[in-house]
């Protein structure tokens, strides 16, 4: 039981990293743009808000600097793709490749630097008491909580305003949106500049709270499973809590059966994520639904083009 | 974006490598250039070859020296060894296993460089190879592990199920086993070389199932530090990792390049090199224990210098009796392995807690 409670613990702690990411990700494609910069702009914020909580000693400013960087990586992709009309695809590979390059670059200094502030568990009153439960959810660290009402927050916006349908309707139907009075291209600005603060605060997570230490191309490989997890969550920000706390259970669950003498192929683990996008596909497929899919997601919208 | 990336790292290489340019055709002194897998300040396995490298540049007839780091293995990598000799340098070292046919292939078009490889096992007339025998060193980390240890029980955070790194978890396990014949190690492999989060969290696994000692064959300093955030000891591997475990770091098993490459330089010079391969121990200094945490009892210093003694005297490690984990005989009592069974090695000793997963190949 105290194994059980172990892993379940890590698992919320693990799945916290790829959360953030996952909802960024989200907010960015729900509008209509793809952005496979994850990678590198989580690498950015990892690197950005160790390096700002190394300095200054402040977790404020760390998470307000990541979150600042991965709001301009996402401004970035957001010029070259809705101003400039270039190729999404192109454009967030090469963001990746630049954030990958980048943080190694200026983060040679922050190499083996320990932090000297941390964030603190803070235990919720009454809740943490709560047999199991409690000692599973709510003894946990704040941007861990955050990230448990952010997908809330991102599905009531989403579903319930007035912005959240304009969010919606820029991805599945630009033109008409734009008929409709909605400023398509303000829109996509706005959902990719803040997927990216996500995506960045998700990154400064990593190095800050979770890890508590920064090494060039530290993520391996997060990012790209936080894309296929927006797949998996079929675009929904409370499946992504599924997807996200499922994916680091596996990887919880992966170590502690080597503890109890059971080989699992971590090789194995790794491709999870992209099984479950797979057989999520052909679940959609076989009952006929239809996903939610962006319709217009990855493609250019000219405001001048008459469909 | 991509094409200009590649651009800039080409700049910057051919920037590194100019510092080992010029005048190749006059002096008669030394110029060495190497080839590093990983980035200089990755705190582990290419610091501790960069440190060696700087030693050997202070010999008086080693002009210079250069590196070129982070350098893929495979194709790349002739390109790379071959710009070192084309802009003058004479002695060359490739550290990374995967460098092992790249050199080779240069090797052959310039006799009159000689080659140095690291960890692998082809020569050729000007081309050679070393090693060390870094798991009599892990035997003595093993001592410490299992001196220090309150319960007995250790964590080891392992990279990819290969010989190398099997034969360092059963040194450092007959290490423990010889001061507490209780001890065991329990092992999670990450299957990966570098992943400092998920090294983090497979020993903070092994510390959630009671390990009060946590030690690696991994190269990031993760497992380090979630020893340091635990607050029980930890012992690290390659470089001294004390800087990311202050309090935690009782010692670290490192790597002393310098000794070889200033005996390698020396050879050159003097004229006495010659092409065979070396696999150095423990009495030549190449791996030692790093300088121990205060709270290591002098008691226990003076008992590994014993222990060291004996094994530079008689390397007895792998002497029999030995069984595996399964408790299946596999050394008899007078028998012992031999370096190519240690080089080979695929099963664990009695003591550790753990499987080797089947390689697929």
């Amino acid at each position: 039981m105290n194994d059980l409670i172990t892993i379940l613990y890590a698992a919320i702690a693990s799945g916290t990293i790829i959360l953030y990411a996952t909802i960024g990700e989200i907010i960015t494609e729900r509008s209509g743009i793809l952005n496979l910069g994850v990678e590198g702009i989580m690498l950015m914020g990892a690197f950005f808000g160790f390096y700002l909580a190394y300095t200054t000693e402040s977790l404020l400013l760390a998470i307000v600097g990541a979150a600042v960087i991965g709001g301009l990586m996402g401004l970035i992709h957001a010029f070259m793709t809705i101003t400039l009309q270039a190729n999404q695809v192109v454009s967030g590979l090469a963001l990746t490749m630049f954030g990958t390059g980048a943080s190694a670059f200026f983060g040679v200094s922050m190499v083996g630097k320990t932090l000297r502030t941390s964030f603190e568990v803070i235990p919720i009153p009454i809740l943490s008491k709560i047999p199991v439960l409690g000692e599973i959810l709510f003894n946990h660290n704040i941007l861990v909580y955050f990230a448990f009402i952010l997908p809330l927050i991102v599905w009531f916006v989403f579903n319930r305003t007035r912005w959240g349908l304009a969010l919606r309707s820029s991805g599945e139907e630009p033109l008409s949106s734009e008929i409709m009075g909605i400023k398509v291209i303000k829109v996509r600005y706005i959902a990719t500049i803040v997927g990216g603060i996500f995506i960045g605060i998700s990154g400064a997570y990593l190095s800050v709270a979770y890890s508590r230490l920064w090494v060039e191309g530290m993520t391996a490989g997060r990012g790209w499973i936080t894309i296929a997890l927006v797949i998996f969550a079929n675009w929904n920000p409370l499946i992504a809590y599924g997807g996200a706390y499922l994916f680091g259970g596996l990887t919880q669950l992966g170590l502690n059966l080597q503890k109890f003498n059971i080989p699992f192929p971590i090789i194995l683990l790794k491709s999870i994520p992209y099984v479950f996008t797979l057989l999520f596909l052909l679940f959609i497929s076989l009952k006929g639904k239809r996903s939610n899919l962006p319709k217009a997601l990855g493609e250019s919208y000219f405001r001048e083009s008459r469909g | 974006m991509k094409k200009l990336f590649w651009i800039f790292v080409t700049i910057a290489a051919v920037m590194l490598i100019a510092g080992c340019g010029g005048d190749a055709t006059k002096s008669e002194k030394l110029k060495a250039g190497f080839v590093y897998v990983g980035p200089v300040e990755d705190a582990g396995w290419t610091t501790a070859h960069d440190e060696g490298r700087k030693a050997m540049e202070e010999l008086k007839f080693v002009d210079e020296s250069t590196f070129v780091e982070t350098v893929p293995e495979g194709a790349e990598a002739t390109r790379v060894i071959t710009e070192l000799v084309e802009s003058g340098c004479n002695m060359i070292f490739t550290t990374s296993f995967g460098y092992m046919d790249p050199t080779i292939e240069v090797a052959g078009k310039y006799p009159d460089v000689k080659f140095h490889h690291c960890s692998g096992y082809k020569t050729a007339e000007n081309s050679t190879n070393y090693f060390g025998r870094m798991y009599q060193t892990k035997y003595m980390a093993g001592i410490v592990a299992g001196t220090m240890s309150k319960n007995g029980k250790l964590g080891y955070v392992a990279p990819f199920p290969i010989p190398e790194i099997v034969r360092h978890i059963n040194a450092f396990t007959l290490g423990a086993l010889s001061v507490n014949p209780d001890a065991t190690v329990m092992v999670i492999w990450t299957n990966s070389w570098f992943d400092p989060v998920h090294e983090k969290e497979a020993a903070n696994t092994m510390i959630a199932a009671g390990c009060d000692v946590i030690t690696q064959g991994t190269d990031s300093a993760g497992p380090q530090e979630a020893a340091e955030a635990a607050g029980i000891y930890s012992i690290g591997n390659d470089s001294d990792m004390s800087f990311m475990a202050p309090t935690a770091q009782l010692t670290s098993a490192i790597w002393n390049w310098g000794i070889y490459y200033k005996d390698i330089a020396t050879k050159i010079n003097d004229g006495t090199w010659v092409n065979d391969p070396i696999w150095w121990g423990l009495e030549t200094g190449i791996t030692s224990l790093s300088k121990f945490n205060e709270v290591v009892p002098q008691e226990l210093i003076d008992d590994l210098a014993v222990a060291k003694a004996g094994i530079i005297e008689n390397d007895f490690i792998f002497n029999g009796p030995l069984y595996d984990n399964n408790g299946k005989l596999r050394v008899e009592e007078s028998e012992a392995l031999n370096d190519g069974d240690k080089l080979s090695i695929q099963w664990f000793v009695k003591g550790v807690k753990g499987k080797i997963p089947k390689a697929k190949e």
